[in-house]
């Protein structure tokens, strides 16, 4: 039966295209992130749209569950089969369809990477920009917009999956259908005022259907751009200095982070990113921000030393930030942090809990904000690096995911790209009527249930 | 480096799909270059480390296999005689080494095949009006053992490494000028100390640079350059091949989009120009390299590297662009520069 499967498959796609070999299989049987691997059974990969809907229909004829996958790097697993069947590879996807300079928009297929659509904006049309994640350059543009994800424009214009004009999605059912202005017009360039059903495929893991392209809106690229960079002991500080920020609300990003090693990163920095298209909107914005923390001097100072200055630069001046070069990786490769988007005034309360977790599990904390459109949220980032060579170690880093999602909570707020044991804390809190609302609407899209099951299973 | 760690872990075990995994890196060195982790420098070595396993463990691929046993009874891959090595210089003034300031080091693929020679000679021919007192080993030479040595071979390559620098002491060597930036990057990283290394495009710029090559007429070409992987990522030489190119009269150098640290790779690397794991399929690195090259518009494409020659030579030939793209290498171009009338 499996290699009738496959041959099927190599049908569709080619020979090339799908693969059962152990080694593929355990590649995309797993991810960087803490979860244990789970066993995909294919992994196949479509170049067309019409072979997306060959496949659906395959799978729904023998029931085979279908996880589709970008680059595969949400860290929670949610591209690792919970129930077997094939991984969806969409990397072979990889059109830059259109940039339309005037309503600023570019229209993208599924397995566009970060990289890709940066670098060829940079080259065709370099006063435009799209929102960048803090995440390696190979992750895709429409994985991160699917899972809510956030980008070095978020708190000046909105989270990613905020900025989509439109999509087009092939249903589990195997139908296409468009969303959005394309829906009724050739220009890809708007969600409103139609009834906005793209809310049914972001966030939804995969289970509601599969994206194929996808509108993303693009932004000015300003002349100017510059850190301004401050640092504090008190956590205590954030909730009213985020909502002074707000209060301008001229910043272009905004973090807040504090690490255990090396030492001088203990302390709270605050790193804001201020840009503009004339120096002297540039000149205002950055002596605007200095009056804020000015106004705190007796516990917040600029940050004027070594090697913390050399360092922050580096690490977020760039578009996008390089995680990489500063954050306390361990040898062994193992990463997994958990984002809890959070109300502005708990924060005290998750960054003290956050670093006695990680104190807990004898892990070193890792803790950073990024603040959410125009302040009204965060997502704080609770870090666990370990080294995979040691499964204690990454029992721990998983002991510490599950209190902080816990954690984030009780203090009420949502865990972001949840891996499926805080799927399972978000349902057992959620309203129930919501439970029964996503249970429905999933039936209703995929009668099979074979998109991603397992992901968003209400008991 | 997840297939690997699972192989040594015993997750997975040994298969034909895995070898084509592992033998097809071309340790083009993009990977250390681009990585952000602190343990970018060692990713190549883990790929030689986990092909030493293979050879140790008796597991190589079969045209892995080969191109070894071909190494170790004839000294190059191609199963041809030792005595043949030297044959591309026959019709030329060019000496056997015996003391004389720099040995010109050719290299299996320079001594062998067609397009190699035809850069030797142009190298050969170039290194003589100058006036460099050089000579070569001919059919003394032996096989440099670089893609032996990133294939994991270490046994043969201890052996190649062993003879040659025994040869290269014996005979008073002090300068090297090779063909081949792969035997640039083994001489200079893996032989012991006792020689200089020259990768003959530095040689080339500077000897123009000091009046000694001249050309005597303008070409009209419009020249793009593949910056190879062991000229460029490995040894950090993108300028030398440039400079020459812009100091020849009539050559219009144009850039590929991707090109000096992200030049993608030809292909050939780790032996691959023989084993060609990646096939000579559509997609396969030489066949994306000569479409990059073709869309400047030029009409040359410029190497540095007999071994990018092979491998771009017959993607240009696959791609049916024989007539609109032509390989040179850098010494040809040069030559034709310099001696336009007897250029062939």
């Amino acid at each position: 039966m499996k290699e009738e499967l496959l041959s099927q498959l190599a049908e569709i796609v080619g020979e090339d295209y799908v693969s059962n070999r152990p080694e593929e299989l355990y590649l995309y049987s797993r991810d960087p992130g803490a979860q244990k691997p789970r066993r995909a059974d294919y992994v196949v990969m479509p170049g067309t749209v019409t072979e997306v809907q060959q496949i659906i229909m395959l799978a729904n004829r023998e029931k085979l569950a279908i996880t589709p996958m970008g680059a595969g790097l949400t860290l929670s697993a949610l591209t690792v089969p919970l129930k077997g069947g094939m991984v969806m590879d969409m990397k072979r996807m990889n059109r830059i369809i259109e940039v339309n300079e005037a309503s600023r928009y570019a229209v993208i297929e599924a397995g566009v990477t970060q990289a890709v659509l940066r670098a060829y904006l940079e080259k065709n049309h370099s006063h435009l920009q799209h929102s960048t994640p803090e995440s390696p350059p190979t992750a895709t543009v429409a994985g991160n917009i699917l899972i809510h994800g956030h980008g070095h424009l978020t708190p000046r214009y909105g989270v990613n999956s905020q900025m989509v004009n439109g999509m087009e999605i092939v249903l589990p059912t195997g139908e296409v259908c468009k969303l959005g202005s394309c829906s009724v017009s050739p220009y890809w360039f708007s969600r409103d005022p139609l009834p906005d059903l793209m809310g049914l495929f972001l966030g939804w893991l995969g289970t509601t259907g599969i994206v194929t392209k996808i509108s993303i809106q693009l932004f000015p690229k300003p002349a100017f751009r510059d850190l301004l960079l401050f640092v504090s002991d008190s956590a205590e500080l954030i909730p009213g200095i985020i909502a002074e920020l707000s209060q301008i609300n001229l910043l272009e990003n905004c973090f807040i982070i504090t690490q255990e090693k090396p030492k001088w990163a203990q302390q709270i920095f605050y790193i804001i990113v201020v840009s503009g298209e004339s120096e002297a909107e540039f000149e205002t914005k950055k002596e605007l921000h200095n009056r804020i923390f000015q106004k705190h001097r007796d516990k917040v100072s600029p940050v004027n030393e070594e090697p913390a200055l050399t360092q922050l630069r580096e690490r977020f001046l760039g578009v996008p930030p390089f995680a990489a070069t500063a954050a306390d990786f361990r040898k062994g490769g193992g990463f997994e942090y958990t984002g809890a988007i959070l109300p502005i005034e708990v924060i005290p309360q998750a960054w003290q809990s956050g670093i006695e977790i990680a104190h807990k599990y004898d892990l070193m904390y890792q803790l950073g904000i990024q603040l959410l459109p125009n302040g009204h949220s965060v997502m704080l980032a609770y870090s666990y690096p370990f080294n995979r060579a040691y499964e204690d170690e990454a029992e721990r880093a998983r002991g510490a995911l599950d209190d902080t999602n816990r954690l984030t909570l009780e203090l009420g707020g949502v865990v972001w790209k949840p891996e499926l044991s805080a799927q399972k804390l978000i349902l057992e809190k959620m309203d129930a009527n919501t439970c029964q609302l996503i249970d429905r609407i999933k039936k209703m899209l995929d009668p099979n249930d074979i998109m991603n099951p397992g992901n968003w299973e209400v008991a | 480096m997840w297939l690997i760690r699972a192989w040594m872990e015993g997750e997975i075990k040994w298969s034909e799909s895995l070898g084509k995994i592992l033998y097809s890196c071309t340790t083009c060195n993009n990977c250390v270059q681009s990585c952000k982790f602190p343990f970018n420098n060692d990713i190549v070595n883990i790929i030689i480390a986990a092909r030493e396993e293979a050879v140790a463990n008796g597991l190589v691929m079969p045209g892995v296999a080969r191109f070894f046993r071909n190494i170790e009874a004839y000294g190059n891959p191609y199963r041809e005689l030792r005595e043949n090595r030297g044959r591309w210089a026959e019709a030329m003034k060019i000496e056997p080494y015996t003391g004389q300031e720099f040995l010109f080091y050719v290299g299996c693929v320079g001594s062998f095949d067609e397009k190699g020679q035809r850069a030797a000679k142009a190298l050969g021919e170039l290194l003589l009006t100058a006036g460099i007192s050089f000579g070569i080993l001919g059919s003394a030479e032996e096989c440099d053992g670089n893609e032996i040595h990133i294939l994991g071979e270490s046994r043969i390559f201890q052996m190649l490494r062993d003879r040659n620098a025994g040869l290269f002491e014996k005979a008073g060597v002090k300068k090297i000028i090779t063909l081949s930036p792969h035997s640039y990057n083994v001489f200079r990283n893996e032989y012991p100390a006792g020689f200089e290394v020259f990768h003959y495009t530095k040689m080339l710029r500077d000897l123009i640079k000091e009046g000694k090559l001249k050309s005597t007429s303008k070409l009209n070409m419009r020249v793009t350059y593949h910056d190879p992987c062991f000229l460029g990522r490995h040894a950090g030489e993108y300028e030398a091949p440039r400079e020459i190119l812009k100091a020849i009269p009539g050559v219009d150098l144009v850039e590929m989009e991707r090109n000096r640290e992200n030049a993608f790779c030809c292909g050939g690397g780790s032996g691959n120009f023989y084993t060609d794991f990646s096939g000579g399929g559509e997609n396969s690195p030489s066949r994306i390299r000569v479409r990059e090259a073709y869309k400047t518009g030029a009409n040359v494409l410029a190497v540095a590297c007999p071994t990018c020659a092979v491998m771009l030579g017959e993607a240009i030939k696959d791609e049916g662009i024989e007539e609109k793209l032509i390989i040179k290498d850098i010494s040809e171009i040069v030559k034709e520069s310099a001696f336009p009338h007897n250029f062939q």
